[in-house]
Formats: C-alpha cells, sequence, structure tokens
C-alpha cells in the first residue's frame, strides 16, 4: 500500500491566487501565494474583473511552483482539491476550470473544497494534536462565523454576523480613518500606539440570537465620532480611534467565542480567517482562554490569510471519506459553510 | 497531427478535434448552462467516443476572444489546465478569426460580429483570396462606424455571429452594400473552425506554453476604464 497521501490544491476565490501540495492532510510540502493586493490597493478594495484577470495570468505559474518546491510531480498526486466557494464567481471559476482540467488530464480525483471549511483546516496543519470536536470562530473579510467543528468536514454553526463582516468593519473604517486598504494590518498596526480604552463604543448584541454579530452600528458610531470631530474643529487622535474600534470588535468576538465554548461543554478553542491574523485578538482570545482553562488554538498568520494550504488540508479529509467531484463540478459564490 | 479545440467565448460551448485534415469529433452546444457545467463534460464526452488518448494530442488550441470575460477565462483555464498535465503547448487563436475561417473561401468580404454591448460589436474583416487576408484586424467599435467602414470599402459583405440578431434592421437600413447573413450551421462559433486555424497556426509555429496563454479581452475592465477617465478629468 502507497504510504502517504499528496494533494494538489488550488484557491482562487478573491484576490490571492493560490496553490500547495500537502502530505497526509497536516504536512505543508509547498505553500504558493501570488497576491494582488498591491493592485486593487489603487482601487480602495478587491475588483472582481480585475481579480479573476490575475488569476488566470498567474495560474499555472503558481501551481509549477507549488510542485517544484514541494519536490513533486503531477504524477505524484492522489488528487487535486480545488475551492469552489464561496467567494467571487468569477475568480472562483479560474480555478475551479484549471483544477477541473488538471485532475481530468492527469486521470486524478477531483475534491471540491469550501473556502470557510478550509480556513478552519489551517489550524490542523501546526497544530497536530488537534481534533474535532471543537469551537471555531471564523473571522475574515467575507465571513464571521462562530461554529461548532463536530467533525471533519462536520460543523454546526451557532452564531453568525447579521451585516458587516468583521474584516468588512476593519476596511470600512480603516478608509473612513484614512489608513486605507486593506484595513485589518492596518488598524492593528496603528493600535498599538492608542489606548484602546480613550473612547468607549457600543458592543452590539442581537436580540434573541447571542452568539450572532453585528458589526454595522459599531462602524456607524465611530463615522459619527470623525464626522463630529470635524464639525466641532476638532483633531481626532487616530491612534486611540483605531485602538477602542479594534477593542469594541475584538471584545464582542472574544465574548461570543468564550461563551460558546462554556455553553457547549469544549475545551478547545481555535480561530480561522484573514481577521485570525489579529494581534489584539490573539491577545485578547490567548488571555480569555487561559483564565477560562480552555486551549487555544490559531495559525501562523500565512495560514490564516487566504491561501492553498488550507485547502489541501479540508481536501484530505473530504478524500479520505470518498467525496469526489465530477467534471461539472461548478463555482458556487454562496455556498453555505456545511453544504454538499 | 492532432489538434483539441476549444471554444467558449460567447454563450456557445464548443469542443472538436482535429486529426490530419479531418474533424473527428465536434461537440457544439448553444443553451443557458453554464461553460463551467459543460465544457469539460463535452470535452471528455467527445474524447472517449473517439477513444482518444489525451497524450497523443500535439496541441490545444483556444478561442482566446474577444468575448465574454467569463467565458473566455473558462476555456482558457480548461486550456491552461490541460496543457500543464498534458505538457503540450497552446495555440491562441482570434475568436473572430476563427468566426471568420468558419466562411472559408466566400465570395463576398466576411464580417463576424459579436454583440459587445453598450452599442459595440467585437469585430473585423476578412476575405478570401489564396487562403484568409485580413482587412481589419479584431476590434470593438461602434456599429454604426462598421458599417461606415464597410460602405467605404465597398465591398459586398457576409455577417457572422451573435451580433446579428441585435443588428441585423441597423445593417439593412444604413449598409449601401450588398449584405447577408450566414445561416444557422456557420453563423455562431464552432470549435472544428478553432481546432482547423489552430493546426494551420501549429504548422506555422504559432504555439505558446500553456503558462503564457492568457485571453485577449480587447477591452478593459470596468474599474480601469472608470479610473482612467477620472485621472484624465484631474489633468
Amino acid at each position: 500500500m502507497k504510504e502517504n497521501t499528496y494533494i494538489l490544491a488550488i484557491e482562487s476565490s478573491c484576490d490571492e491566487t493560490a496553490a500547495s501540495v500537502v502530505m497526509d492532510g497536516r504536512t505543508v510540502l509547498s505553500n504558493v501565494i501570488s497576491s494582488q493586493i498591491a493592485l486593487h490597493t489603487l482601487y480602495g478594495g478587491v475588483v472582481p474583473e480585475i481579480a479573476s484577470r490575475k488569476h488566470i495570468e498567474k495560474i499555472n505559474q503558481v501551481i509549477e511552483t507549488a510542485l517544484s518546491e514541494a519536490g513533486k510531480t503531477l504524477e505524484d498526486m492522489d488528487a487535486i482539491a480545488v475551492t469552489y466557494g464561496p467567494g467571487l464567481v468569477g475568480a472562483l471559476l479560474v480555478g475551479v476550470a484549471e483544477a477541473k482540467a488538471i485532475a481530468y488530464a492527469s486521470g486524478k480525483p477531483l475534491v471540491g473544497v469550501h473556502h470557510i471549511e478550509g480556513h478552519i483546516a489551517a489550524n490542523f496543519i501546526e497544530n497536530k494534536d488537534l481534533e474535532p470536536p471543537f469551537i471555531c470562530l471564523v473571522v475574515s473579510g467575507g465571513h464571521t462565523h462562530l461554529v461548532v467543528v463536530k467533525d471533519y468536514g462536520e460543523f454546526e454553526i451557532l452564531g453568525r454576523t447579521r451585516d458587516d463582516a468583521a474584516g468588512e468593519a476593519f476596511d470600512k473604517v480603516a478608509r473612513a480613518i484614512g489608513l486605507g486598504y486593506p484595513g485589518g494590518p492596518k488598524i492593528d498596526k496603528v493600535s498599538k500606539e492608542g489606548n484602546p480604552n480613550a473612547i468607549v463604543f457600543p458592543k452590539a448584541k442581537v436580540e434573541g440570537a447571542i452568539y450572532d454579530f453585528s458589526f454595522s452600528g459599531l462602524k456607524s458610531s465611530v463615522l459619527n465620532y470623525l464626522n463630529h470631530a470635524k464639525m466641532m474643529g476638532e483633531t481626532v487622535n487616530e491612534a486611540d480611534l483605531a485602538a477602542s474600534f479594534q477593542k469594541a470588535v475584538v471584545d464582542v468576538l472574544v465574548d461570543h467565542a468564550i461563551l460558546a465554548a462554556k455553553e457547549y461543554g469544549f475545551d478547545k478553542l481555535a480561530i480561522a480567517g484573514g481577521v485570525a491574523s489579529n494581534s489584539c485578538l490573539r491577545a485578547g482570545m490567548a488571555a480569555a482562554c487561559e483564565k477560562h482553562g480552555i486551549q487555544f488554538y490559531y495559525p501562523s498568520p500565512i495560514f490564516c490569510t487566504d491561501n492553498a494550504a488550507m485547502i489541501g488540508c479540508a481536501a484530505y479529509y473530504e478524500y479520505k471519506k470518498g467525496v469526489r467531484h465530477g467534471w461539472d463540478l461548478n463555482a458556487v459564490p454562496n455556498l453555505k459553510l456545511g453544504e454538499r | 497531427m492532432k489538434i483539441l479545440g476549444v471554444e467558449s467565448s460567447s454563450l456557445v460551448a464548443s469542443t472538436a478535434i482535429w486529426e490530419d485534415e479531418v474533424i473527428v469529433a465536434e461537440y457544439t452546444v448553444n443553451f443557458k448552462k453554464t461553460h463551467s457545467q459543460t465544457l469539460l463534460p463535452m470535452i471528455d464526452e467527445i474524447v472517449k467516443m473517439t477513444e482518444t488518448d489525451l497524450s497523443t494530442i500535439d496541441a490545444i488550441a483556444v478561442s482566446a476572444g474577444p468575448g465574454s470575460f467569463t467565458g473566455l477565462r473558462i476555456g482558457s483555464a480548461t486550456g491552461k489546465g490541460l496543457g500543464l498535465a498534458l505538457k503540450k503547448p497552446l495555440i491562441h487563436i482570434p475568436t473572430i478569426e476563427a468566426m471568420a475561417y468558419q466562411c472559408y473561401s466566400s465570395q463576398y468580404m466576411v464580417c463576424p460580429i459579436m454583440d459587445a454591448r453598450r452599442n459595440q460589436v467585437y469585430t473585423g474583416l476578412y476575405t478570401f483570396s489564396k487562403g484568409m487576408r485580413t482587412v481589419m484586424e479584431p476590434t470593438a467599435m461602434d456599429m454604426k462606424d462598421l458599417i461606415g467602414e464597410i460602405n467605404a470599402l465597398g465591398k459586398p459583405t457576409l455577417f457572422v455571429g451573435d451580433g446579428i440578431p441585435v443588428y441585423k434592421e441597423q445593417i439593412k437600413e444604413l449598409a449601401t452594400v450588398f449584405c447577408c447573413f450566414a445561416p444557422a450551421f456557420m453563423n455562431r462559433q464552432r470549435a472544428a473552425a478553432v481546432a482547423s486555424l489552430g493546426a494551420l497556426y501549429f504548422t506555422e509555429g504559432k504555439i505558446e506554453s500553456a503558462d503564457e496563454h492568457q485571453p485577449d479581452y480587447l477591452r478593459k475592465s470596468q474599474a480601469e476604464r472608470e479610473r482612467e477617465e477620472k485621472e484624465k478629468k484631474n489633468n
């Protein structure tokens, strides 16, 4: 019997063209990411058509590099994995069409992967001891979900955002303060110079849904604060404002995640997604977990951002379960978590 | 020699295998299903039907635009993926040229028109005399300007493409030369023409690597156009 399982994974759901070779689900042999951030900065956010054009330009090079950095050939692969949703439809389609053609022409099985399930699986890469079940908070530019990871590929959504995703709130507030795009890392950096208790912003609770989130009210409060200061001719301390906003977001994320862990009796909690790189969230969650005797897991920043290693990791467990997709696999831009 | 042709620049999904001057298979669907769902299963079908060993294909000819941005990318990514896995080159076929090639040896000048929205068509002009001659390279232009160009050339013209139902009346009204419209079997994109032209390009050495290949949109993205206009205004 063959000893190891190798998966070539492809990810193109938003503005990163990525490919990776993953061995046995948890060993990353290569993780190539071609980022388009500089390009989209010109427009203050991701432009779907430009993202799709960049994907088609870069995709073969990224895949070839992933294989060569892993020291493997396509023939060595056991399966080809690809993100098929959620995300930008035009962007997803590039990866999906490419992966299907590669799998077809090389006679390998195709495994379609849910982007968010990939983010959650990113935790398995560096935490070899982590196994389901556990609580996971998924926070990114497009998603804010609090989920129970019941088993590999099995999820129960406890809460989600009712309006803006956490990362989206970071982007919008960063733009309002004048920090630019992408907002998350910029606010994180500026906040280090500020006082997080300088301004008290409301922490929105959603009536009747204790695990749900709402960030649009908080975003409006920041905008109102800025407008008020402008009208009064006062100068705004940007660092204090950013730090106070960040604290308000992080406090809610931490409170809900800890509450869910306690309520459902889990002693393992993980975070995932682009916002999981936020230093304030990491520190806040680490402290809260320690206080409540919960083991805290988080991926390195390189596995928090959109990447294909996490897709290869999630794909491995799907592959083991026998999940195979056909040559008619389509991109599903609003694919729901846990949907098959 | 064996060439796989792939066409997905418009509503039509089409794929064909050209083998030593013969189209051994062609599969064309003009239906509302997305190319993402149809194109690869169609390739699989003709490959199976003709018992083709994919590794014996010499190159993949892709209809590379202009056309629907997403449609072009599905065809391109499919071609690039096949090329990568099979270690075969790609052939970049201008869509407009392949459409004209379908009317090979037409006594009239051939004018493919693809509806490009915003009152424009993707078009080009071709004549046949000892092979295909390019009168006007593929471009995006206003329909009125195109008719003006054809009138100025003073040549009877055969139109092909999905621009016909949109602009037929306007052509009839404004054209001062004889104009006719291709019948159904040749009035939309077909991979048989892409593969045939591909074979010609291949023998001329006009190939590219799967990595190099990308669509030729003939148009910038809306965001880029708007940004450039804004910059122009500010200067």
